[in-house]
C-alpha cells in the first residue's frame, strides 16, 4: 500500500495503480485508460474522492488499473450499484465504466434508469460492438451480417445505436469520441464531469483480437476528415478534407443532408449550427452513423438540468431533518399506547 | 333481527364446549368484499381491544386483487382477530363469531367457523343475484348450509343507509359506512367504550364534513343497536377483564413496522446512516413506505427501478460507508441473489429482508409461507454462506433487525431476515422497549493506512476493515473476482481460492459464538419429544405444547432464531430427546437443514395451504408422535 501523501499537482501516473494492466496488445482500452488518467490530473481530481464503478467484461476491468477508489461488480448491474454510491455519498466524483454488451444487453434496464434519473456520474460506454471477453460474440452493436461464434450466418439483430438510446432516456448529457483521440477524449471528461447529472460518452474503441477495423470506414487516417463530423457549440457543422461539406436541413422531409460549400449555391450562412441545447438536433445527429454520413463527435447535447437526482434527495432528507433528527423513543411511542403498572 | 332458533338453525354449544360468558378469550372473523372496508374494521377493532388491556392476535387475510368484481368468491377479503383475558398466542384456529358482508363472504369462511357458533349477515345483501353471484346454489340461509350455527340476521345496507339520511351523503357513500356501523354492533358486543373512535373520526374526516357524520352516526347506531333489539345471552355485552401484563406501556405494532422500525434503531446503535433500495413487492412494500417517512433518522430510501438494482443500489451504499438495506419477497430475492454473492465475494454489510409468502414462482403473494429457508441458507451460486435470522411475531421483528444490523456490520457481511406475510401484516400488543435497553455496537471505520490491506482480518470476528471513500491514503479496489487473501488484488491461485473459500466459511461458522446457545421455549432440555419450530409458527406450536404439557405429556417447544450459523449447543440438545418434530409452513425444509447438520431421525408437519399453522394441528402431531 502507498502510503506517501500525494504532492499537490498530480500526475497521470499518480492515476495509475500498482497492477499489470492486462487488454490484449494493441486494444483500444490502453489509450481511453491513458486518456482518463491524464485528465483527471489536468482536472485537478483527488484521488481519495474518486470511485470508479465497473461490470463485467474487458472494459470492466478499467477500475482495477486506477489508484481511485474502484468497485468491479457484476453483469450490467454498475449503473444501480453507482446509483446507490451516490445517493449515499454525494460527495464523491463518480465514473462508470461500461461497455456495449454489459450497458446496452443485459444492463439495458439500468442504463435506461440512471440516465432518466440523471444520477451525477460521468458513464464511459466503450463500444467494440462485440462481445471480448467471452470470445467474440456479436453485441447489441453488432451491425447486421455481423459474423461469430454465436452467429456463424450472420447476426440478424437490429443494432442499438448508444447516443440515440442515451437521448431516448432522456439524458442531459450525450457524447461520442474515438479511443485514438486522446485530446477529444479529455475534453469530453472534462465537459462531462462539469456536468451535473448522468453524463453519458461513448468511446469507440477497437477490439484488436475478435473486431479488428470494425471501425476503419471512418477513423482510418485516410478516411477521417471525410468522415467525421466533430462538433461544436454555436458553430456550423463543416467537415472534409477541403472543409467544404456541410449539414443542411431538409425542411421538407425533416432530414439532414449532405451539401458542399461552393456547389449549387450553397454558402456557409446555409448551414446548421450546432446548438448542444436543441434535443431535436442532437437525436438527428445521434442517428447518422457511415457509410452514409459521417460520424458524429464531440459533445452532441448538453442541456443540464437544474438540480441532479441525488441533489434532490439529499434536499428532501435534508428538509426532514431540519425538523429535529428522529428520537427513536418518540417514534415507538407515537399514535395510542396504553400503560400498564 | 331475526334471531332464528327454530329447527336446525340454533344448536345448542358442543357438548364440553364452554359457553362464550366462560370463556376466557373469542375469535371473530370479519368478512366482506375486498372494497367493504373489512381491514379498517379489524385494525380499528384490534385497536380498541388493545386500549382495553386484552391480549390479542390478529390475521388479515386478503386477495391479491385491489378491487375485485363485488360478490364474488375470489374477492372476499377477511380479518380475523383472537382476544380476551388471558395470554393469546394465535389468532385462533376457528372462529366463534363471523360477520358476513355478503353471500360469498359467507360462503368463503362458514366452513371454519367453530361448530355452534354465531353469524352474523347482511340480510341485506342477500338478493337472489348476490347470492347466484357467489357460488351458492341456493340460499344458504334457508338451505340447511348454517344448521349448524347461530344466525342473526341484520340489513346492515339499510341501516346504514338509514343513518346517512340527515346528512346528505350519495347512496355509494352511506353505503361505505356498513364496515363502520358493525364496528359500533362488535364494540357493544365486547363492551368496548365507542368514545375515542367518534372522536377519531371527527379528526380524520372534519367535524362539519358531512362524510364524517355520517361515520358517526352509524358506529352509534350499530352500539345502541345491541341494546335496543335486545340481544342478550352468548352474544353480548361480554367483558373480557384486562390481561395483567408485565408493567410497562404497550401500543400494538404489526410485523411490517416492528421491521421497519428496528432497521432504523439497529442503524442508530450502528452509529451509522442508512440507505434502503426496494422495489414494491406484496407483502413487503410496506417497509419501503414507513421508512420513506424516517428520513430524520438518517435513513434514505430509494425505489430501483428492479428488484436486482435495489440490492445493488443497497450495496453501492454500503461501499460508501452507509448501511446498505433491501427489503422483499421471495421472487424478488431470487432476483438479488447475484448481487448477494458480491456482498458476500466483497465482504461489504448489506441486510436483506425477505418477507416470504407462498411460492414456487408468484404463487399466492397474499397468502403466508415458510419456504424460503433454503433460498436464504443454501440459493445463491458457489460456496456463499451469510447469517439468516427469524423472527417469531409482530413485536420480535424489531429485536431481529437489530440482530440483522449487528451481525452485518460486526462481520462485515449480507444477512438475511426471514420474515413471513403472516407476520408482517399481523398485529399485537408490544411492551416498548427503550434504545436505551439495547447495547449499542458502533461500527468503526479503519482511517489509518499504515499497515492497511484491504483483506487483512480482525482475528476474531475474521471481518475485513471498512474503508469509506473518500478517505485519503486508502484507495482501493474491491470486486467480485477472487481476490488475494490480504492485498484484494486479482488472484486465481489455486491455495489462495481455497483460502478464501475457507475463510468466508469460518468466519460466518464462527458467528455461533456469538449467538445465544438454544434454550426449549417450554418444557425441559431433555425428554420424550420436542417440538421443533422457526418463525411465525411460534404462536400455534407454543400454545399446542404448552396444553400438551398440561394434559401431562412430555414434550418441549424449541424455537429457532438463528437459522444460520446455527447455536453451537443445538445438536446436543436435539439429540436429548426421543423424537423430533419440525413444524413448519414448507415442505420440510428446517427439517432438511437439521438432518443435513445433525444426522438426527426428525420427522416434519409440513402445511402450505397459505393459511397459518393451527394450535389443533400440532396437538393431533404431537399425540401422534408421543402414542406413536
Amino acid at each position: 500500500m502507498n502510503i506517501q501523501t500525494p504532492p499537490d499537482k498530480l500526475t497521470a501516473k499518480d492515476f495509475a495503480s500498482d497492477q499489470e494492466v492486462r487488454w490484449c496488445p494493441g486494444c483500444g482500452d490502453y489509450a481511453i485508460l491513458k486518456a482518463v488518467q491524464v485528465s483527471l490530473a489536468n482536472m485537478g481530481a483527488r484521488p481519495e474522492n474518486t470511485v470508479f464503478v465497473s461490470g463485467i467484461g474487458c472494459s470492466s476491468r478499467f477500475p482495477y488499473y486506477m489508484a481511485t477508489y474502484g468497485f468491479h461488480t457484476i453483469h450490467g448491474r454498475a449503473p444501480a450499484i453507482a446509483s446507490g454510491l451516490k445517493i449515499a455519498r454525494p460527495d464523491l466524483d463518480v465514473w462508470l465504466v461500461t461497455g456495449d454488451g454489459d450497458a446496452l444487453s443485459i444492463g439495458g434496464n439500468h442504463l435506461f434508469h440512471v440516465l432518466r434519473r440523471n444520477v451525477d456520474m460521468n458513464i464511459l460506454l466503450f463500444n467494440n460492438e462485440i462481445y471480448g471477453l467471452t470470445k467474440g460474440q456479436y453485441s447489441p452493436t453488432s451491425r447486421v451480417g455481423q459474423k461469430s461464434p454465436s452467429t456463424p450466418m450472420g447476426s440478424v439483430d437490429s443494432p442499438a445505436n448508444p447516443c440515440s438510446f442515451a437521448l431516448g432516456c432522456n439524458a442531459r448529457f450525450v457524447a461520442r469520441g474515438i479511443d485514438i483521440q486522446a485530446k477529444n477524449l479529455g475534453e469530453l471528461f472534462q465537459r462531462g464531469r462539469d456536468h451535473k447529472g448522468a453524463s453519458f460518452i461513448e468511446i469507440i474503441q477497437n477490439c484488436i483480437v475478435y473486431n479488428d477495423g470494425a471501425f476503419a470506414d471512418f477513423t482510418e487516417k485516410p478516411v477521417a476528415d471525410d468522415m467525421q463530423l466533430h462538433v461544436k457549440h454555436g458553430q456550423p457543422m463543416i467537415w472534409g478534407k477541403a472543409k467544404n461539406k456541410g449539414l443542411r436541413l431538409n425542411t421538407r422531409t425533416l432530414t439532414l443532408e449532405i451539401v458542399t460549400i461552393g456547389e449549387n449555391g450553397v454558402t456557409e450562412a446555409d448551414l446548421l449550427v450546432h446548438d448542444e441545447k436543441n434535443k431535436v438536433l442532437a437525436t438527428l445527429l445521434a442517428g447518422l452513423r457511415p457509410p452514409d454520413f459521417p460520424e458524429v463527435l464531440g459533445v452532441i447535447y448538453c442541456d443540464p438540468a437544474a438540480q441532479s437526482y441525488e441533489q434532490q434527495v439529499k434536499e428532501q432528507n435534508d428538509a426532514a431533518l431540519a425538523k429535529g433528527p428522529g428520537d427513536i423513543d418518540k417514534l415507538l411511542r407515537a399514535g395510542k399506547t396504553w400503560t400498564v403498572s | 333481527m331475526n334471531l332464528q332458533t327454530g329447527p336446525g338453525r340454533g344448536p345448542a354449544p358442543a357438548p364440553g364446549q364452554a359457553s362464550q360468558a366462560e370463556r376466557q378469550s373469542v375469535v371473530v372473523r370479519f368478512a366482506g368484499d375486498s372494497g367493504d372496508g373489512v381491514q379498517l374494521l379489524g385494525s380499528q377493532f384490534s385497536q380498541e381491544t388493545a386500549l382495553a388491556g386484552n391480549s390479542l392476535a390478529t390475521f388479515p387475510d386478503f386477495p391479491a386483487e385491489i378491487r375485485a368484481p363485488t360478490g364474488t368468491t375470489y374477492g372476499v377479503s377477511a380479518f380475523q382477530i383472537n382476544f380476551g383475558s388471558r395470554v393469546i398466542k394465535t389468532a385462533g384456529d376457528q372462529p366463534d363469531v363471523l360477520v358476513a358482508f355478503n353471500p360469498a363472504a359467507l360462503k368463503v369462511n362458514h366452513k371454519a367457523l367453530r361448530r355452534g357458533g354465531i353469524v352474523i349477515l347482511d340480510s341485506g345483501a342477500f338478493k337472489e343475484k348476490d347470492i347466484k353471484r357467489a357460488e351458492w346454489d341456493s340460499d344458504p340461509r334457508t338451505n340447511g348450509a348454517l344448521a349448524e350455527f347461530r344466525v342473526i340476521e341484520i340489513d346492515i345496507s339499510a341501516q346504514a343507509l338509514e343513518c346517512a339520511k340527515p346528512f346528505g351523503v350519495s347512496q355509494k357513500e352511506a353505503l361505505r359506512t356498513k364496515n363502520i356501523w358493525m364496528l359500533g354492533l362488535v364494540s357493544w358486543m365486547y363492551d368496548h367504550d365507542i368514545t375515542p373512535i367518534a372522536e377519531n373520526l371527527e379528526k380524520k374526516f372534519g367535524a362539519d364534513d358531512p362524510v364524517g357524520k355520517a361515520n358517526v352516526a352509524a358506529l352509534k347506531a350499530g352500539h345502541a343497536y345491541g341494546d335496543i333489539h335486545e340481544i342478550s345471552g352468548e352474544l353480548g355485552p361480554t367483558h373480557f377483564p384486562a390481561v395483567k401484563h408485565e408493567a410497562g406501556t404497550y401500543r400494538l405494532i404489526s410485523g411490517a413496522e416492528a421491521l421497519a422500525w428496528g432497521l432504523v434503531a439497529g442503524t442508530q446503535l450502528a452509529g451509522l446512516e442508512a440507505v434502503l433500495a426496494s422495489y414494491p413487492i406484496t407483502p413487503s412494500s410496506p417497509i419501503l413506505h414507513i421508512l420513506a417517512r424516517l428520513k430524520q433518522f438518517g435513513m434514505t430510501t430509494f425505489q430501483a427501478e428492479d428488484e436486482i438494482a435495489a440490492c445493488c443500489a443497497a450495496l453501492g451504499a454500503s461501499f460508501g460507508g452507509k448501511l446498505g438495506i433491501t427489503a422483499s419477497s421471495g421472487p424478488g430475492i431470487a432476483l438479488k441473489t447475484e448481487a448477494i454473492g458480491l456482498g458476500i465475494s466483497t465482504e461489504l454489510p448489506l441486510v436483506i429482508v425477505n418477507t416470504q409468502r407462498a411460492g414456487p414462482s408468484t404463487g399466492m403473494p397474499t397468502k403466508t409461507e415458510q419456504s424460503d429457508l433454503y433460498l436464504a441458507v443454501w440459493g445463491r451460486n458457489a460456496d456463499a454462506p451469510i447469517p439468516v435470522v427469524a423472527s417469531r411475531s409482530p413485536g420480535d421483528c424489531f429485536d431481529v433487525a437489530i440482530e440483522a444490523v449487528r451481525l452485518a456490520t460486526k462481520y462485515m457481511t449480507p444477512v438475511m431476515i426471514l420474515s413471513d406475510g403472516y407476520i408482517a401484516n399481523a398485529a399485537e400488543p408490544w411492551r416498548i422497549p427503550s434504545i436505551k435497553d439495547y447495547a449499542p455496537f458502533p461500527v468503526s471505520f479503519r482511517t489509518d493506512p499504515n499497515g492497511y490491506n484491504v483483506f487483512m482480518r480482525d482475528e476474531k470476528t475474521l471481518a475485513r476493515p471498512w474503508v469509506k471513500p473518500g478517505t485519503p491514503g486508502m484507495m482501493h479496489r474491491i470486486g467480485g473476482i477472487e481476490k488475494d487473501a490480504l492485498t484484494g488484488n486479482i488472484s486465481y491461485a489455486d491455495a489462495n481460492h481455497q483460502k478464501m473459500t475457507d475463510t468466508r466459511a469460518a468466519k460466518i461458522n464462527n458467528i455461533a459464538d456469538d449467538i445465544p446457545e438454544q434454550k426449549p421455549e417450554i418444557g425441559s432440555a431433555k425428554g420424550k419429544l420436542a417440538v421443533v419450530g422457526w418463525g411465525s409458527t411460534y404462536g400455534p406450536i407454543n400454545r399446542a405444547v404448552a396444553n400438551m404439557r398440561e394434559r401431562g405429556l412430555d414434550v418441549a417447544h424449541i424455537h429457532i432464531r438463528h437459522i444460520w450459523p446455527l447455536p453451537r449447543n443445538l445438536e446436543k440438545l436435539l439429540k436429548s430427546y426421543d423424537k423430533v418434530l419440525v413444524a413448519e409452513m414448507n415442505n420440510g425444509q428446517m427439517l432438511t437443514l437439521l438432518k443435513s447438520q445433525y444426522l438426527i431421525d426428525a420427522k416434519g408437519l409440513l402445511k402450505v395451504s397459505g393459511q397459518p399453522l393451527k394450535i389443533e394441528e400440532v396437538e393431533h402431531a404431537i399425540r401422534a408422535q408421543i402414542s406413536g
